[in-house]
């Protein structure tokens, strides 16, 4: 029994990897960049949710909504302001402008709202019957994993069944011949971050359901796990996000639970140099023919 | 007198400039009018330099991104804590400690580099970078583990994975100093750097890596960098080269940490995390990517920058974030290029790196 509870707490925490790697995956698949700033605007989503619940009173739903439009426009203001110059430059330079982006708001959230922690009421608390909670299993957990399993749906058929989604597909395949086939590919990548940065702020609501605290660094080191999932499941694949997110997940929650909880995160990591290893491309990723 | 070649004279500049700031910098400092701040800035300043040109050899000479170089770093300076405290009686010179510290350090950390880099460098690109961002993670959490002490029978060192663990597990006679407590880091630390040890360490991996860089090797390195197939179809081991520069960068990082971690009283091995990488990193890209002299002013500036603006408090990191967004902003806008590529003409050979 103890067993299942580790299970169901590594599938939650997996999920949540999961649709943070579902963002970091999109953008490098198109921009092909890093967005190390990618984790703090997990942060940012997190608390928009906690100030709209906590001084607005409203109500939870709302409250995720107005977090994902405010992580949205935020998203698309960065990816504007600080990555389109950049389009031309090398992907070093990129990489440095999002890590002082990530500065930015970690320090902008530490003047806003201060370094103590805020206590985050959880927005997916509801009473499980008897049977499923004696097993460990969570309202959050169950929210958690339902929420991630609609947005892969989602995200899978948006990207092979609509426009946009083809449009996004062309980028990342080669941008020059994309915009020769009258792809708008500035307007495509600031869509791609606008979605990624709507799926950042639902990982940071429930991020913070399932932990409950909430202080300006909550979302570097998910952010740095997810982008490593993402690594994992094959970068610019979306179902190896997921799959990558979610045995991320479930392999932390078994190291914690049965080898070392200081050692956990090292285990992880260590999984992962072996895939990639073996697998140099992730579990799920395309091996490209290098042209000569 | 014979004419010297472009990138000689560079090289020469570059040991003379950092000749020349640690006289000024040395004889203000003894003249007592560096106040206590920014004595303290000095060795850390050193160590960072090193930092930044060993990794320049990485990411600028050899073309590998690496976000895990504060993990060489950190078995560098704990290596070396634990050589110059566990020879206190033995050795009484602090000054020879400190060499032989430095020298563990860097052995420690190349060795570690060679084991990282035997399987790592088969990856490229990205791939390459998310490992080494791994690994600097794993060092940070098995150090984290790690406590060590010393008696009269020689070093204990015990494994803490449970997490349950203390220094009385190590079980030590009376005389027993502990070195590294696990979570708590190494404590109690005699310190023995100095900055004039600094400005050696710094000299030494100058002439290392810009000899380097000007030697066959050197050469072969940035074939390698520039087109690893055209390289390759010339017969140079790939392989080889790249470890060649992985490993040597590595030692020195090594070197670096153990400077630096002798120079507080207690040291966490959560000070050389991811942040210290991408910290070093920055130094080395706005410093410009295989200019070594670049890191070193790089490296130079980018440490003082936060410090001097701690009187702004709070705002003092967000000042910094904007800085380091403009500068990259600014220094690849092509209107700005363009515009200063008119007003300075264009230096013979200006792509090499100097």
């Amino acid at each position: 029994m103890v067993f299942f509870s580790y299970l169901f707490s590594g599938i939650s925490l997996g999920s949540v990897y999961a649709i943070i790697a579902l963002g970091y995956t999109m953008v490098y698949g198109i921009a092909k960049m890093l967005n190390f700033a990618h984790g703090d605007v997990i942060m940012v989503g997190g608390y928009i949710c906690y100030c709209s619940m906590s001084y607005l009173g409203l109500p939870a739903l709302l409250s995720v909504l107005l977090s994902m439009l405010v992580c949205t426009v935020l998203g698309v203001v960065i990816e504007g302001l600080a990555y389109k110059p950049l389009r031309q430059a090398s992907s070093l330079a990129v990489l440095i402008t999002a890590i002082g982006v990530s500065y930015f708001l970690q320090n902008a959230a530490q003047l806003i709202w201060g370094v103590t922690p805020k206590i985050f009421m959880s927005v997916a608390s509801f009473p499980m019957p008897e049977s499923v909670s004696s097993l460990g299993l969570s309202s959050e957990a169950v929210v958690t994993v339902a929420s991630c399993i609609v947005i892969m749906i989602a995200l899978t058929l948006f990207v092979s069944k609509t426009k946009m989604g083809k449009a996004m597909r062309a980028c990342s395949e080669d941008k020059g011949a994309a915009q020769l086939m009258g792809i708008n590919v500035n307007q495509t990548i600031s869509m791609t971050f606008a979605i990624g940065s709507a799926l950042a702020a639902i990982a940071g609501v429930l991020l913070c359901s399932n932990y409950n605290t909430l202080i300006p660094t909550t979302g570097s080191m998910p952010g740095i796990k997810a982008f490593t999932a993402a690594v994992f499941g094959g970068i610019g694949s979306i179902p190896g996000a997921f799959l990558g997110g979610l045995l991320l997940g479930i392999i932390e929650a078994m190291a914690k639970a049965y080898i070392s909880t200081q050692l956990a995160n090292a285990i992880v990591f260590a999984v992962l140099i072996v895939v990639l290893l073996v697998k140099p491309t992730g579990l799920l990723g395309k091996a490209v023919p290098e042209k000569v | 007198m014979k004419k010297l070649k472009t990138t000689t004279k560079i090289d020469f500049a570059t040991y003379l400039g950092v000749t020349l700031a640690f006289v000024i910098v040395y004889s203000l400092q003894k003249a007592g009018s560096l106040s206590n701040a920014m004595n303290s800035w000095l060795v850390p300043i050193c160590s960072f330099i090193v930092m930044a040109v060993s990794l320049n050899l990485v990411v600028g000479i050899s073309g590998e991104l690496s976000l895990g170089h504060a993990g060489f770093m950190s078995v560098g300076a704990f290596s070396g804590i634990v050589t110059a405290m566990s020879l206190t009686n033995a050795i009484p010179s602090g000054a020879v400690r400190l060499v032989l510290a430095i020298l563990v350090g860097a052995v420690f950390a190349a060795v570690t580099g060679f084991i990282v880099g035997v399987p790592v460098l088969r990856l490229r690109g990205d791939y390459l970078a998310i490992v080494t961002l791994a690994f600097g993670q794993i060092i940070k959490d098995l150090i984290n583990c790690l406590i060590v002490g010393y008696d009269s029978r020689g070093l204990h060192i015990l494994f803490n994975i449970s997490g349950q663990k203390s220094v009385t597990d190590l079980h030590m006679d009376e005389a027993g100093v502990a070195i590294i407590k696990g979570a708590q880091g190494a404590v109690g630390i005699t310190k023995l750097s100095s900055f004039f040890a600094g400005y050696i360490l710094v000299m030494i991996t100058l002439i290392i890596v810009l000899n380097l860089i000007r030697s066959r090797t050197g050469r072969a390195i940035m074939a390698v960098r520039d087109n690893r197939i055209a390289a390759e179809s010339v017969g140079i081991n790939v392989t080889k080269y790249r470890l060649i520069a992985f490993v040597t960068s590595a030692a020195l990082a090594g070197a670096a940490g153990a400077l630096f971690g002798l120079n507080y009283g207690g040291l966490l091995s959560s000070r050389f995390d991811f942040n210290t990488s991408i910290l070093v990193l920055v130094y080395v890209v706005l410093g410009g990517l295989g200019s070594i002299w670049g890191s070193v002013i790089g490296a130079t500036v980018l440490y003082i920058l936060p410090e001097a603006l701690r009187s702004l408090q709070d705002y003092r990191m967000l000042i910094y974030a904007v800085v380091l967004i403009l500068v990259m902003l600014a220094t690849n806008n092509a209107q700005l290029k363009a515009l200063l590529g008119r007003v300075i003409p264009k230096r013979k050979g200006a792509r090499s790196n100097g």
